[in-house]
């Protein structure tokens, strides 16, 4: 298991290499440098003072210099200063944004999977029942819809219209003055929305792939073998078939990370929570390299985690990849 | 196999979603009832009304007149970027099928970094720098949405190259290129056709999230989530400015989606998701 | 022979201890397919005595598996249902029971062995779990005396090892053995009856022989009836007292043996054994019969072998034959062997 383990870990350092080198490329080549932005502003700039700017920055060096130099100070952890006016280090900002972004992540997650999970296997086990056919629909249209007006309509339904929720940030100006019950409900009350609108939208996809791969697993042999022996049907379901209808949706989970990353940027603009996704939005816009960039590097470490978190779970509900 | 698709209820409508949309698009000068960038001073933030169906948005342009024209954006791109990624993705599939070793290696080493990445996280640096219009947003979205394409591509030629007429032709003097577009290609074709078709659906999707969040489609130019965009800065005054572009995506994304599967049923059954 | 045919009243119970253990009438199981209702099996007569062994042969397609499914009411609703008939076990029909009864039947009464080692087993639980589950099941045994008992059936079918091969998973088992642990599985709870749909079919030919060696035993010292479908002639030959020969869903042909492989009546028969090479061999395609089986949705009228029988007369094209007796507890489904059957006696 651990050298599996250290065998995987070895085997991201060449991924991430390609995508750190893609994501360079892809900054440097875009035309726009944060001076140009900075000098733009201000028209008195002289070159002399856009050399500087250029210089401070290691704008004047070749890419592959650029590029050299940076990862070199990736590998000591430090992904260089912001260019933004604080001028923090980027990693502190990630590092405050991170957490928001996986807690809610997490969240949503755990909340699409214990529904997806058991809408799969109930309209799977009752192929078409009336509770098949109204999910087959729903799952049409949850992933025709996109998100982000799902997100409109219900802070426009549920915090302009009813007032009932709040439609952005993670707390509200009081907090400080709450209880500390009061504090915790002012949190799940910020959360319900951004969570439950990312839970609904993702459900769709994956109580479809989970109620196909049941149907696959329930038309196998071994399945047959199970009612042959009397187990009722509550058995072969959860006891014989579950478990290898979930080994697919492991594979999907990890695949469908990266899209989780992405929709958290529209997820955290919309309801102005101040995650990675937010960060990586105005970060782009501002033109501010080394947080992008530093951004990138960390979804795709992320990503590339929970494939391995996935291959893990894979091997763990599998005993055929298991070594004896 | 036309008659196979209309016999599928679900897949005859959407097949007939995407007709209208294509009429809509193509008949946006006709149809709309005002010049999408005229602006109605007396009717700002107007709703729904005889004058104007779908109300009037900030500057009091007409919103049905601006949903139509949008919907030229939403089928250009779909259509576009599918087809930068189809070309892109058949081409890299059928090289690294055909040659196999150390070009197939890195092929599809370079695949699943592109999938590894958050695809998301690209298409907004790139928008961004490269300054968001229409054609960049098309370019963007089909460069990284080809990785699906290629594989399948790459299988088929794969397959194709291990069974033994390839090796026949070879010996008759065939050049094996030729065996791989006339063979291996037409046979992909199909699922190829239907991942163009889904892909469509979620080129418009991505599009309008860009446009939404403002890097995408620019102001003037009306595409339906950039007119969602001013519904979210008017969310409790103008709802049909949230309502109507959103509905529009749901029932194009439905649309697409649903010709798609329906296609696939047709073409491969043994694909079928039941 | 006209002896034997003034006991043809009697002559269904031959060869066994006189009682009937498995009594299968008008049989007969559909599926909605999209090429419309599909009968695969369509009227099937016959029976299984207590400690018989009975089997059941016939080509491809035939509906043999989907008999023994119907038999134990696994066949997969809504596609699959069973339309008619009665199948009694021991005077209890099955196809009245409820749901809950019937899985006191499943694996306790009748027990089945599938044709594929390979997938009938289930990879991600423990072969000793897999036996166990039943044995609790049905024998009411605590978990801990269920896998002992997982262990000692392990050893019965001459698993090596069988401790440490309980707690192993299936992938680490040859498909000789994964038989092996699906034929223990079976006996586990001590059935009357098992069903061995085409038991050796996916394994070696060596293989093969030990695994009906073993069956055969067992089935012997435990005292139950064996089901046993196949397509090999000379395992039938070998280990069956009575054969039953399927023809598009329907049985065409039955009686003991030594007596329909010496005198077969029915031409499908005929034809099949004129197939085999030499008895003993493998299966052998059925080269020697043209045609092909119709097809199941859409069947000719008269009797269904008619297109590719080489014994037809005008009538075969309207009489579909039904299953006659003709003595020494043989039956047949022809009428051109029913009447010479008759003017012999
Ligand atoms: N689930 C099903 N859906 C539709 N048709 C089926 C189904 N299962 C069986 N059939 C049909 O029933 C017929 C009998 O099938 P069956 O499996 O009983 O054949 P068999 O005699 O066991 O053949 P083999 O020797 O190949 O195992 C076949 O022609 C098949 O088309
Ligand atoms: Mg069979």
């Amino acid at each position: 298991m651990l050298s599996y383990l250290a065998k995987r870990l070895a085997g991201f350092v060449p991924l991430l290499l390609g995508i750190s080198f893609v994501s360079f490329l892809v900054m440097a080549m875009a035309p726009g440098t944060p001076v140009d932005l900075m000098t733009d502003l201000n028209p008195k700039a002289s070159p002399e003072a856009r050399e500087r700017l250029e210089k401070f920055y290691g704008l004047d060096q070749p890419l592959y210099v650029q590029y050299g130099l940076w990862l070199g100070r990736i590998v000591q952890g430090d992904l260089g200063t912001s260019f933004s006016r604080d001028r923090r280090p980027v990693l502190d900002k990630i590092a405050e944004a991170l957490p928001i972004t996986l807690f809610l992540n997490v969240l949503d997650l755990a909340l699409i999977l214990g529904l997806a999970i058991p809408i799969g296997i109930y309209s799977a086990a009752r192929q078409y029942s009336l509770v098949d056919r109204a999910t087959t629909v729903f799952v049409f249209i949850g992933f025709a819809m996109p998100s982000f007006w799902v997100a409109l309509l219900a802070m426009m339904l549920f915090g302009e219209q009813l007032g009932w929720l709040p439609i952005s940030g993670l707390r509200s100006l009081d907090y400080d003055s709450m209880s500390a019950l009061g504090q915790i409900g002012d949190r799940v009350r910020h959360l319900i929305l951004p969570v439950g609108i990312a839970a609904l939208t993702g459900l769709a996809g994956l109580s479809r792939y989970m109620r196909s791969s049941m149907l696959e697993v329930l038309r196998q042999d071994y399945i047959q073998t199970a009612r042959a022996k009397g187990l009722s049907e509550t058995v072969v379901v959860y006891r014989h078939a579950l478990r290898n209808a979930l080994l697919p949706v492991v594979t999907i989970l990890g695949l469908s990370i990266p899209g989780l990353i992405g929709g958290s940027v529209i997820a955290e603009t919309i309801f102005a929570i101040p995650g990675m996704g937010r960060l990586f939005y105005t970060s782009v816009l501002m033109r501010d390299y080394p947080v992008v960039m530093g951004i990138t590097l960390i979804g795709a470490v992320l990503t590339l985690l929970g494939n391995l978190l996935a291959d893990l779970m894979y091997v763990a509900v599998d005993p055929r990849l298991r070594k004896r | 196999m036309l008659r196979r698709l209309l016999r599928n209820p679900l897949a005859a409508a959407g097949g007939l979603i995407v007709l209208a949309l294509f009429a809509a698009a193509a008949g946006a000068p006709w149809l709309a009832p005002y010049d999408p960038s005229d602006f109605d001073a007396a009717y700002v933030l107007d709703g729904p009304s005889v004058r104007h169906l779908l109300g009037t948005d900030g500057l009091g342009r007409d919103v049905l007149s601006r949903m139509l024209f949008g919907a030229r954006v939403s089928l250009m791109v779909g259509f576009v970027s599918v087809g930068i990624a189809s070309l892109v993705g058949v081409t890299l599939g059928a090289v690294a099928g055909y040659f196999r070793g150390v070009v197939d290696t890195v092929l599809m080493r370079f695949v699943d970094v592109m999938l590894t990445f958050p695809t998301f996280f690209l298409i907004l640096a790139v928008i961004a720098y490269l300054d968001a219009s229409i054609w960049n947003i098309m370019l963007v979205i089909g460069l990284t949405s080809w990785m699906g394409v290629c594989r399948l591509v790459r299988a088929e030629v794969l397959s194709l190259r291990e069974r033994d007429f390839l090796v026949a032709a070879e010996a008759l003097g065939m050049k094996p290129s030729r065996v791989i577009l006339r063979h291996a290609l037409p046979n992909a074709m199909a699922p190829v056709f239907v991942a163009g078709i889904l892909g469509v659906a979620g080129a418009i999707l991505v599009e309008s999230a860009l446009s939404f969040l403002g890097i995408g489609v620019q102001p003037p130019q009306p595409s339906w989530g950039n007119i969602l965009t001013e519904g979210k800065s008017t969310l409790g005054v103008a709802w049909w400015l949230s309502v109507c572009p959103g509905l529009a995506i749901l029932i194009t994304v439905l649309g697409y989606n649903l010709l798609g599967e329906g296609l696939r049923d047709v073409l491969d059954p043994r694909l079928r998701a039941r | 022979m006209s002896k034997v045919s003034t006991v043809s009243d009697v002559s269904d119970v031959r060869g066994t201890n006189g009682k009937r253990l498995l009594d299968v009438r008008g049989l007969a199981t559909a599926f909605d397919t999209s090429e419309g209702i599909v009968r695969a099996v369509d009227g099937v007569d016959f029976h299984v005595g207590e400690g018989e062994t009975v089997a059941l042969v016939g080509e491809s397609g035939c509906g043999k598996s989907v008999t023994a499914l119907s038999i134990l009411r696994l066949v997969q609703a809504p596609a699959g249902r069973i339309v008619a008939g009665r199948i009694e076990l021991a005077g209890v029909n099955l196809l009245e029971l409820p749901e809950a009864e019937m899985r006191k039947v499943r694996g306790a009464k009748i027990a089945m062995i599938f044709q594929e080692p390979m997938t009938s087993l289930n990879p991600v639980l423990t072969v000793g779990y897999q036996i166990a589950e039943a044995v609790r099941l049905h024998r009411g045994l605590s978990k801990r005396e269920a896998w002992k008992e997982a262990v000692r059936v392990l050893d019965l079918v001459e698993i090596p090892d069988a401790a440490e091969r309980a707690a192993g998973y299936p992938h680490q088992l040859s498909g000789g053995m994964r038989q092996r642990v699906m034929i223990a599985m079976a006996l586990s709870c001590d059935p009357r009856l098992l069903i061995a749909d085409e038991p050796t079919t996916a394994l070696d030919v060596t293989i093969q022989a030990q695994i009906l060696e073993l069956l055969d035993s067992l089935r012997a010292r435990l005292g139950m009836a064996l089901l046993l479908i196949t397509h090999d002639l000379g395992v039938v030959a070998e280990r069956a007292e009575r054969v039953l020969v399927m023809y598009a869903g329907r049985v065409i042909e039955e009686g003991p043996v030594d007596r329909v492989f010496a005198e077969p009546h029915h031409p499908y028969t005929r034809g099949l054994l004129r197939s085999v090479p030499r008895l003993g061999r493998e299966r052998a395609p059925l080269a020697t019969i043209p045609g092909v089986v119709p097809k199941l949705n859409a069947l000719p009228a008269g009797c269904r072998f008619r297109d590719r029988c080489d014994a037809a007369v005008a009538e075969c094209a309207s009489v579909d034959p039904a299953l006659e007796p003709l003595g020494e507890g043989r039956r047949v489904a022809c009428i051109v062997a029913t009447r010479r059957g008759g003017l012999e006696s």
